[in-house]
């Protein structure tokens, strides 16, 4: 309690002397109220009287001590979880693969390990086209001496790069390029499967007419080895590709242009058409970093804490193709202000790949052996593996 | 679609605190949408005139404060024009509401450093200014790092940014008294630098410097969530009202795990407004990728990436080295993508537009209705100074080469929009520039309109070059 009656201050002084009673009857040694806060509260002349019988002014400036609170980790525990997909099939599962991979099957975010650990880390899988095409220039450097062999082209994805996948885009079939024949593209896909034993995807050209046929024809010769059919859209034959796709066994791509109300619909529609769950890949659109890519960031997030809060339309894996990224000019073009490409192009799709992966895409396209080889190890180090020490409390004076 | 459920404040919310009279005092038609100005952070709550003008709504007014106090609180770095805004975040995902304050970024510079190099850098860091879509990105602070032990030779590093930067500061050391050597110089400690950092060893004489010298502070407690919050309580205690926090940057290996981690449970946790104590704006360190050295240009690489995790999971001001401009420029244009409003349509009205003043003579190019792809181009040919036509396709506002794969972009719908248009009126020709990554509709495009299909270039920042090597202006 603090008194100033005795020292015969004036009534101003008085009124105030009142209002800090006030405050010193709840409490004012502790640390609840600080000098400074009082200090606040006085006027400037009777400061000093006060001051003077505050008996804990001194230490007031610094709290009495350490405080010690308790942290509890905020944990979410969802009702719904992304379905997990197999992407090929061994010789005992009807296929030839030698590899086979697992998706999804996610019961949080992606990488919240904090709260659950994620079965089955994103896949990485790299772009091999059945004709040489036109590529940027850090690509085609990477490559220029297989484009006119797909399956080596494949080999040196998977062999030299450490691609998880082939993504083979059979862009020849296109009426307006060389308007191959379906089974001439199936059989470069079987060439394909030959050379390299890890699973595949195929793509169509983008023809809207021809891909159903392309990729049916792709998916009886693949009979069994489980690859991806890319991809079925809402205005084209979509029923002949999931028919050849159950036939079969593969799983098909639902291609949807920025909408996840229509990548639902897409998707309810081939559920009813009698595709399981577990064959159905979601590609809501990737555009690139600096062209859009906030859109399909969101779509991704938005996507994936549907299927987790329980939305059994959107509970499927998704698809970005990070290589779009190569469609942005600061990643192609020549121009000395931005520096060399050769590295500036690779770090645009790496930048492109890996925002998204923390958004949620669960398979990647790339056409970058060095976006693979980075978004490989960090996908690895976010599964908490590869333990380095890091003595970061050091970095004001180490960091050189 | 309601995803999870967050603790954000509705329309409904706020409007229960408003008179509800639709006065319009404020300049808004009705209080509802006054409401959705205030939900926006538009307005303020003191923006309502009667709120703040009667008694009877003394209550109101204070409750609907409290509403709107974002969960993360906002810290300001520095002082005038310069200052960095940071924090400030009301949710967890972007397409929720809009993220408000863009992530600052800092280059850092070290007190080893000669006088020469620490210019060179603040220079570079202040003129880096990179137009896109109609934004200039910018770097925002530099942060100076003790690494000499030396009060004195900090002293003079400080001394040299401050003048020859207007850029907000980021000071480094451990020990509170090399700190307040450099603060001990007016014009250091006007300019409100970010202190780094408390940490449970030396938080005593820290949140003294920060408030005398009325400077935000950083708390630092390497990977313990527990410990960062008993710091943070401590200097909130102590009086110390603006701190950023820093969980630990780790970088390598798994510990980039931890660090993602730790950013998640501390956002998540403010934001779901149910353990109060960790709302503060989050620091990030990209630049521990060169902890003990690093090498160009394998480590600004690993930097930019790590830069983008950082970010992509809720770091609101980032400590990098790298300056070159090919490793900045994809972090500083993330920033810009991720700071958007998500309600921002994907697509623009498709239709003619005139850039420039383009007479009858004047070239006709064709592009998508896609915001990103329309902006661009928009903004290169006024740029080039190009006088022509746009016709801008409806492709469901899709890119171009998406929406020719997805049949979006289609000769008919370019066809139908050369008579909407009344294009062929203004000009004396009949000949259209498309884009390189549209060139396999030129056979279907010859055919439904009857026009000449030039097929352009791959990027719009060469139309003017190819305008002016291809186009032959006919005749009067």
């Amino acid at each position: 309690m603090i008194n100033l009656e005795d020292n015969g201050i004036h009534e101003l002084t008085k009124k105030i002397a009142e209002l800090v009673e006030k405050f010193g009857e709840i409490e004012i040694e502790g640390p609840e109220i600080s000098a400074d806060e009082l200090t606040f509260l006085l006027q400037p002349t009777v400061q000093t009287a006060i001051q003077r019988q505050l008996p804990v002014n001194k230490t007031a400036d610094k709290p009495l001590g350490f405080i010690s609170t308790k942290f509890t980790q905020p944990i979410e525990e969802f009702p719904g979880n992304v379905v997990e997909m197999q992407l090929g099939a061994t010789k005992k599962e009807g296929g030839t693969r030698g590899n086979v991979l697992k998706i999804g099957g996610h019961k949080t975010m992606p990488f919240y390990s904090f709260e659950s650990i994620n079965p089955n880390r994103p896949v990485f899988a790299m772009d091999v086209f059945d004709m040489p095409i036109k590529l940027a220039k850090p690509v085609k450097q990477s490559v220029a001496e297989v484009m006119d062999d797909p399956a080596e082209w494949a080999k040196k994805c998977v062999n030299e790069f450490g691609a998880e996948m082939v993504s083979f885009n059979l862009v020849s079939t296109d009426p307006l390029l060389e308007d191959r024949p379906t089974e001439q593209a199936a059989k470069a896909v079987e060439k394909v499967l030959e050379a390299v034993d890890v699973p595949i995807i195929v793509g169509g050209s983008g023809n809207r007419e021809k891909d159903p046929l392309v990729l049916e024809a792709v998916a009886k010769i693949a009979h069994g080895e489980k690859i991806i059919l890319n991809s079925v859209s809402v205005d084209m034959d979509n029923k002949r590709v999931v028919k050849a796709a159950k036939e079969h066994g593969h799983s098909v791509v639902a291609f949807t242009p920025m909408d996840v109300n229509n990548q639902k619909r897409l998707n309810r529609i081939l559920l009813d058409e009698g595709l399981p769950k577990n064959q159905i890949l979601q590609d809501p659109t990737t555009a690139a970093l600096g062209y859009g890519l906030e859109y399909a960031f969101s779509l991704e997030e938005r996507i994936k804490l549907a299927g987790l809060m329980g939305d059994e339309d959107l509970q499927m894996p998704i698809m970005a193709a990070a290589s779009n990224a190569w469609g942005a000019r600061e990643a192609w073009m020549k121009t000395e202000e931005l520096g060399p490409r050769e590295i500036r192009g690779p770090l645009w799709e790496t930048v492109t790949c890996v925002s998204l992966m923390m958004a949620g895409a669960d398979l990647f396209m790339i056409s970058h052996p060095a976006t693979v080889r980075v978004a490989k190890k960090l996908a690895a180090n976010l599964y908490g593996e590869n333990k380095i020490s890091q003595e970061i409390e050091s970095w004001i004076t180490n960091i050189n | 679609m309601d995803l999870l459920k967050m603790a954000k404040p509705s329309l409904l919310d706020v409007y229960k605190f408003l008179p509800q009279t639709n006065c319009g005092e404020c300049g808004e038609v009705n209080c509802m949408s006054f409401a959705s100005k205030v939900l926006d952070r538009k307005s303020e709550p003191s923006d309502c005139p009667p709120l703040i003008k009667e008694s009877q709504y003394k209550e109101k007014l204070e409750s609907l404060k409290q509403l709107v106090i974002p969960p993360v609180k906002e810290i300001i770095i520095g002082e005038g024009k310069n200052s960095v805004k940071i924090g400030g975040k009301e949710v967890m995902y972007r397409h929720e509401l809009t993220f408000h304050n863009q992530t600052g970024i800092a280059i850092d510079v070290s007190d080893t450093d000669t006088e020469e190099k620490i210019i060179d850098r603040c220079k570079k860091t202040e003129e880096y200014k990179v137009e896109r879509i109609g934004d200039i990105l910018t770097l925002n602070l530099i942060t100076v790092r003790c690494a000499s032990g030396d009060p004195k030779k900090f002293e003079e590093a400080v001394t040299t940014v401050i003048k020859n930067s207007s850029y907000p500061m980021i000071l480094c050391s451990y020990d509170p008294s090399i700190l307040g050597a450099a603060l001990r110089k007016p014009e250091v400690a006007k300019s409100r630098p970010l202190l780094y950092a408390a940490t449970k060893e030396n938080w005593q004489d820290m949140v003294v410097l920060a408030k005398r010298h009325n400077c935000p502070l950083v708390a630092f407690s390497p990977n313990n969530l527990a410990d960062l919050k008993s710091l943070v309580a401590t200097i909130e205690s102590a009086g110390v009202k603006e701190i950023v926090l820093d969980p630990g940057s780790y970088t390598a290996g798994s510990g980039l795990s931890n660090t993602i981690n730790n950013f998640v449970m501390i956002r998540r946790s403010s934001i779901k407004r149910e353990e109060k104590g960790l709302n503060y704006p989050i620091l990030g360190i990209p630049a521990m990728v060169w902890l003990n050295g690093g090498e160009d240009p394998v480590t600004s690489y690993e930097e930019a990436y790590v830069a983008a995790i950082m970010m992509a999971r809720s770091a609101d001001l980032l400590i990098m080295h790298t300056l070159h401009p090919w490793s900045v420029l994809p972090v500083a244009t993330l920033r810009q993508n991720i700071y958007t409003d998500p309600r921002k349509p994907v697509a623009v009205d498709p239709g003619l537009r005139k850039i420039g003043k383009p007479d009858k003579t004047s070239p006709v190019l064709v592009t998508t209705n896609f915001a990103l792809t329309y902006y661009t181009v928009a903004n290169d040919i006024e740029a080039q100074e190009t006088d022509c036509y746009l016709l801008v396709a409806n492709t469901g506002g899709l890119a171009v080469e998406v929406s020719v794969a997805g049949g979006q972009f289609t000769a008919n719908s370019v066809k139908e929009l050369i008579e909407s248009s009344k294009v062929k009126k203004m000009v004396n020709h009949k000949k259209m520039i498309i884009p390189q990554l549209a060139a396999r509709l030129r056979g279907d495009l010859e055919d439904e309109t009857k026009w000449d299909v030039i097929v352009g270039p791959r990027d719009s920042s060469q139309i003017k070059d190819f305008i002016t090597k291809n186009w032959n202006a006919p005749e009067g």
